[in-house]
């Protein structure tokens, strides 16, 4: 498996990272070699194997549906980058 | 008192030989004096551990002592401190001061041990020699040209250079047992679940476990005593019982059937290791073990699964590093696409990114069934392999590494042979058992480690095995400039 560079820019643009330009190309080489290194994996049958999901197939744990935590927002707004009036701040994105 | 081992130190508080603060002291003193060269510390907290020694030696003044009271120990960077900055790594949490405890760091502090500070690691626990830290690598303090081997590297790093008695780590594909090798001290990596991964900064979810570090066997027990059990507060957390794992130690080894894969002793493997491994294991015939050849013939087949499953976590648990609720932001975005992408391009790593772009395409659309399913039906047929094994056998050998601690530099750029080095980890944590890297020997004068691995929560057996050996041999007691 062999990625050009619209790919990577693809990739780098679902995955909201910024790239710089001169990096794109030992991306696609370094991408392309972990994706040569998995495709090991499509020699062997699996159409009977159940994909395994977690070690114990334990299922996701449920709990009641009641408030267990009190309101820690100040608290936890003290790591945010920006914040005004309880809220976090982001750059405009209506007009 | 800086090579002493955990249960040495406890019985020194125990008898009055020392205090929880002058013991506190003096590894504070000797981080200021050779952390310049080993960088295993991110954060080292002076002030809040003398405190928590004070703390400690009044409640044993008054009485009321755990078994862990006033002993110092150091957390991985990728356990979330309250009020101390947990940085991953990261330049992406440089900045980040956590407002609550990983319940692993909570549990310590409820025992009453001592919190010298925050370990280096490789950055969001994404590397093998700790290189990848933006806080820059971690030496071995056997030879400090070369890698301490990682994730957990500054943990390992500052154990074996007499920095902490003992630290936590956490192991997503080695991260533990592998600097643990490479240092010459002992971690294990408890059963998926066991301990709970709340406030341990996710990498990829279904592999991630937290675990101790320390120098010998009887230490890891002692921790793992305190970091095991079941937490509501972690999806995945097992609810399953927590012996003493310090009970069992001493048991005799009279019978035990050790397993020795075929595939672990072939291919791209340092002879010398090798042949270190095989003294470790006629040592245990010696004390009445049997020993017969095993094999999990998809050995070959874990790095290729590991290297899509890990990477699609990663790229799901790291979108949470947007630039907007906490972690690093870019200067003046133009608008929100550019925040997001300029802040996590600036924040994040080359390692990182690399495994966030696989992982997202793997996930992409028209990708899913040839890579992330493929790679969950390989890990069924890894795990099945294990169970093969461990129906003959009750405890599985091998080397932990192929290779002794290798020169810092010498594999960054080349991130196929970086994973390489893993091979022998991997597997374990796609089938979610436990196993245990003890120090048997050196190679080249570099420590040597041998794993041994059991069956899902066999955590007890392997501790008791571990801990035979280290009563038999001297491998452990080994310190850097001897």
């Amino acid at each position: 498996m062999s990625l050009d560079r619209t790919d990577v820019e693809k990739i780098a643009h679902l995955a909201r990272l910024n790239i710089a330009e001169q990096d794109i190309q030992e991306y696609a080489e370094n991408l392309s070699n972990i994706l040569d290194l998995v495709d090991q994996m499509q020699a062997v049958d699996t159409q009977d194997i159940t994909p395994m999901a977690h070690p114990m197939d334990a299922i996701q744990r449920l709990r009641l549906d009641e408030v267990t935590e009190g309101n820690q927002r100040d608290l936890l707004q003290t790591v945010a980058p920006a914040v005004e009036a309880g809220l976090f701040q982001v750059p405009k994105v209506i007009e | 008192m800086l090579d002493k081992t955990l249960a040495e130190l406890a019985q020194g508080l125990a008898t009055g030989e020392f205090s929880s603060v002058e013991l506190t002291q003096n590894y504070l003193d000797r981080i200021s004096a050779e952390d310049g060269t080993l960088n295993s510390f991110i954060t080292v907290t002076p002030e809040q551990a003398l405190a928590q020694a004070e703390a400690a030696d009044q409640r044993r003044a008054a009485g009321n002592v755990d078994v862990f009271t006033g002993l110092p120990i150091a957390h991985k960077d990728i356990f979330c401190t309250q009020g101390v900055r947990t940085s991953c790594g990261s330049k992406m949490l440089d900045n980040f001061i956590s407002p609550y405890n990983a319940t692993v760091v909570e549990h310590f502090n409820q025992a009453g041990a001592v919190s010298l500070g925050k370990t280096n690691m490789d950055e969001f626990a994404m590397g093998s020699s700790n290189e990848s830290s933006f806080y820059g690598p971690a030496r071995n303090p056997w030879n400090t040209d070369c890698v301490p081997g990682g994730s957990s590297g500054g943990s390992a790093a500052a154990i074996a250079g007499g920095l902490t008695p003992a630290a936590t780590g956490s192991d997503t594909g080695g991260s533990i047992r592998q600097p643990a090798a490479l240092c010459g001290i002992t971690g294990l990596k408890p059963t998926y679940g066991r301990v709970s991964r709340y406030g341990m900064i996710a990498y990829a979810s279904s592999l991630d476990q937290g675990g101790p570090m320390a120098r010998t066997a009887e230490d890891t027990a002692m921790m793992l005593n305190v970091m095991a059990g079941f937490d509501p507060k972690d999806s995945t957390s097992l609810d399953q019982p927590v012996p003493d794992y310090t009970l069992k130690l001493n048991d005799s080894l009279k019978g035990l059937k050790i397993g020795l894969p075929k595939e672990f002793f072939s291919g791209e493997i340092d002879p010398q290791i090798t042949a270190q491994v095989q003294n470790a294991i006629r040592e245990f015939e010696a004390l009445g073990a049997t020993v017969k050849e095993v094999s999990l013939p998809n050995t070959h087949l874990a790095i290729p699964a590991y290297y899509i499953i890990a990477p699609a976590e990663a790229s799901s648990n790291l979108s949470r590093f947007d630039g907007v609720r906490y972690g690093y932001r870019c200067e003046d975005p133009v608008d929100l696409e550019d925040m997001y992408k300029r802040s996590r391009g600036e924040g994040f790593g080359e390692e990182v990114k690399r495994r966030i772009m696989v992982g997202t395409y793997a996930l992409s659309e028209g990708f899913y069934d040839a890579y992330y399913k493929k790679a969950l039906q390989i890990r069924r047929l890894i795990q099945q392999d294990y169970v093969n094994a461990l129906s003959e056998v009750d405890v599985i050998m091998g080397p932990t590494t192929p290779h002794p601690a290798f020169k810092l530099g010498e594999k960054n750029s080349d991130p196929i042979s970086m994973y390489m080095e893993d091979i022998f980890t991997i597997s374990l944590n796609l089938a979610g058992m436990p196993g245990i890297s003890v120090p048997c020997g050196f190679a080249n004068g570099l420590p040597v480690g041998l794993q041994l691995i059991g069956n899902y929560f066999a955590e007890e057996r392997l501790l008791n095995a571990a801990h035979q050996f280290q009563q038999a041999t001297d491998w452990h007691k080994q310190t850097p400039g001897q």
